[in-house]
């Protein structure tokens, strides 16, 4: 207990790191730093296949895009925090704490389930096999529009970032 | 009989210190493997002063490297200029702790796997600690605040993950076979003279390909080569910094040799061994020595390969991870697929 | 005890990507901020899915791991080609259609 203590406090600093500093690196950075945190989560949740994944996908392939469009758009300027637009920054530093007060109160509010938990912890819950079976053979449809997705997705960003031959 | 907790951490920390004790030798050691196995090909003597024949030469090299004073250029952006080193080099080292070094022995009582830790997802493991690494080129290409390393950063980042590509599709034939993703699993299913390098060769020769490029090596080290750009991503490094990219490099060689070991060459297994009538302590002994003696062949593999071929300009490097290794290994799934289908595999 | 806990932290993640969306005006930063959104969301189907031990919130967690990488590569896209005509990353700059 006392380490996913330490994990959450480690994700929420990073993450008011990305949010609050100034350079968009350092951003970058803490952003993979609280993504592992997140990816040490699902180890304490059983969900082992997730955790390689999150670190595959999420702080290996999708971080590394951020990575190499700060560093080719060669974002050293550092911007002035907050400018301008009081009011949107007072609203943003009030709505913010409401959010979560909302959100707390609808998570301790929730009616325990009644239903008897199905399945057990045994060496099936969070493995590949299990993910596997349930992504091909009851979410198959959206398992194949997933990788529609990305094939759009991908001739998309391709697309966007060329530089026009004219 | 249920193990105490004591042992249990007694266990763990053996073959910690074991595994990083290997790697960390195999490190030292390589850089001596490296120069006479050049000296060899070029048709030298590599070093053979310092000791008999040389191997006391990566002390001397260690040693200099200490004394040598760490310069921290006041231009570089130093939180990141010091943590990139340490980046690079702590996936590497924990990549290699899922392989398996051999069978689990009966030691007090129990049995004992000989891997560090057994996880569910051991390959994907690997693959995690891999994309860990290319943070640490790409921030010390960037902190360096020098066009050079920029780039070198930049084009060593774009290569690593291009060539992770082909090689996780390259492991999926492997992990059809096995049917799951424990790296001990795999190894079983090798079991005899079903080596996955003699009914995948196609996935072999793209997983080796593509671990060339990954470790940065061989042909596929124009990113910190010294005649392109100036020195690539470590072109501000000086001393132990320097000599941290250089142990990352070659301990992620040890780990790219001993996944090749043990995902298509059978591991530790040794065919024919569990006829023999020898007590299984022997056993096991042998077969951590095989496991040994193969990921040696593979790390002689590549410093055979760094000295023979000339190294790739960096669009050649793309195209090849692009368009000839990912359509290889996705015709080396389908080729797997149906010989599953069709009962041969 | 953990199932109590993880969710607040995700709650907590949720609102500091909301008010980093809102505050900040470079657009990396804010593709980055709703990422962060995004894997609030994930860490909740994630602790919910080991209370009600159903797979299902693990697919889920899948799925939006795909939407946010394909998200991220597109938006990444656009403000790539942003900057090159407006040589400035800053939201407050795309502002030709502005009343």
């Amino acid at each position: 207990m006392l380490v996913i203590n330490i994990i959450a406090f480690v994700a929420i600093f990073s993450a008011l790191m990305v949010v609050f500093h100034r350079s968009p690196m350092v951003s970058v950075v803490f952003l993979i730093v609280n993504l592992v945190c997140i990816a040490l989560f699902f180890l304490f949740l059983h969900a082992q296949f997730l955790f390689a994944i999150q670190l595959i996908v999420y702080a290996g392939a999708i971080m590394v895009l951020f990575v190499f469009v700060v560093m080719l758009l060669n974002l050293r300027k550092e911007e002035e925090l907050l400018p301008g637009w009081r009011v949107q920054r007072a609203l943003a530093f009030v709505g913010g704490p409401l959010l979560v007060g909302a959100l707390w109160t609808a998570l301790w509010r929730r009616g325990r389930s009644s239903e008897a938990f199905p399945g057990s912890f045994g060496s099936g819950f969070g493995t590949a096999e299990d993910i596997g079976q349930l992504l091909f053979n009851d979410y198959l449809f959206q398992f194949e529009a997933a990788s529609v997705l990305l094939v759009v997705a991908m001739i998309g960003a391709v697309v966007l970032a060329r530089r026009k031959e004219s | 009989m249920e193990p105490s907790i004591l042992s249990l951490v007694i266990e763990a920390l053996l073959k910690v210190a074991f595994v990083i004790g290997l790697v960390m030798g195999g490190v030292t050691y390589m850089t001596w493997v490296e120069r006479r196995v050049a000296g060899i090909i070029q048709d030298r003597l590599g070093p053979n002063r310092v000791g008999f024949a040389g191997l006391l030469q990566p002390i001397a090299d260690g040693l200099k490297f200490l004394f040598k004073e760490d310069i921290l250029p006041p231009h570089v952006y130093k939180p990141f200029y010091i943590l990139a080193p340490t980046l690079i080099f702590v996936p590497s080292l924990l990549g290699s702790t899922v392989i398996p070094f051999g069978d689990s022995i009966h030691l007090f009582g129990r049995d004992i796997p000989l891997q560090v830790a057994d996880l569910n997802v051991g390959i994907l493991f690997i693959f995690a600690m891999s994309a860990m690494g290319v943070y640490g080129i790409a921030l010390a290409g960037w902190s360096s605040n020098n066009k050079f390393s920029l780039m070198g950063g930049l084009r060593s980042s774009a290569q690593l993950i291009s060539y992770e590509l082909a090689m996780g599709l390259s492991v999926v034939g492997v992990l059809m076979v096995a049917g799951s993703l424990r790296l001990n699993e795999v190894v079983e299913s090798q079991s005899g003279f079903h080596w996955n390098a003699f009914t995948q060769p196609i996935g072999l020769l793209c997983f080796v390909v593509a671990a060339f490029a990954e470790t940065n090596r061989a042909p596929f080290d124009l990113p910190e080569c010294e005649s392109e750009l100036v020195a690539g991503y470590h072109t501000e490094y000086s001393s132990m910094k320097f000599a941290m990219f250089m142990m990352a490099e070659y301990a992620n060689m040890i780990t790219a040799a001993a996944l090749m070991v043990t995902l298509y060459f059978g591991g530790w297994q040794v065919p024919g061994l569990s006829k023999a009538a020898l007590s299984p302590l022997a056993v096991s002994l042998i077969q951590v020595g095989a496991f040994l003696f193969k990921t040696a062949f593979f790390l002689f593999l590549f410093v055979w390969v760094r000295w023979t071929l000339p190294r790739f300009r960096f669009d050649q490097l793309m195209d090849l991870g692009w368009k000839a290794l990912f359509p290889l290994a996705l015709l080396q799934i389908f080729a797997t697929a149906l010989f599953i289908l069709w009962g041969w595999l | 005890m953990i199932t109590s806990f993880l969710p607040l932290v995700a709650a907590v993640l949720f609102a500091i990507g909301a008010i980093g969306v809102l505050i900040r005006r470079n657009a990396i930063v804010i593709l980055m901020c709703i990422e962060l959104m995004l894997n609030a969301v994930n860490l909740t189907f994630a602790s919910y899915a080991y209370e009600l031990r159903s797979m299902a919130g693990h697919v889920f967690i899948f799925f939006v791991m795909t939407v946010a990488a394909a998200e991220a590569a597109v938006g990444l896209g656009i403000v790539i080609a942003v900057f090159r005509k407006r040589q400035s990353a800053d939201v407050d700059d795309v502002n030709l259609m502005r009343w």
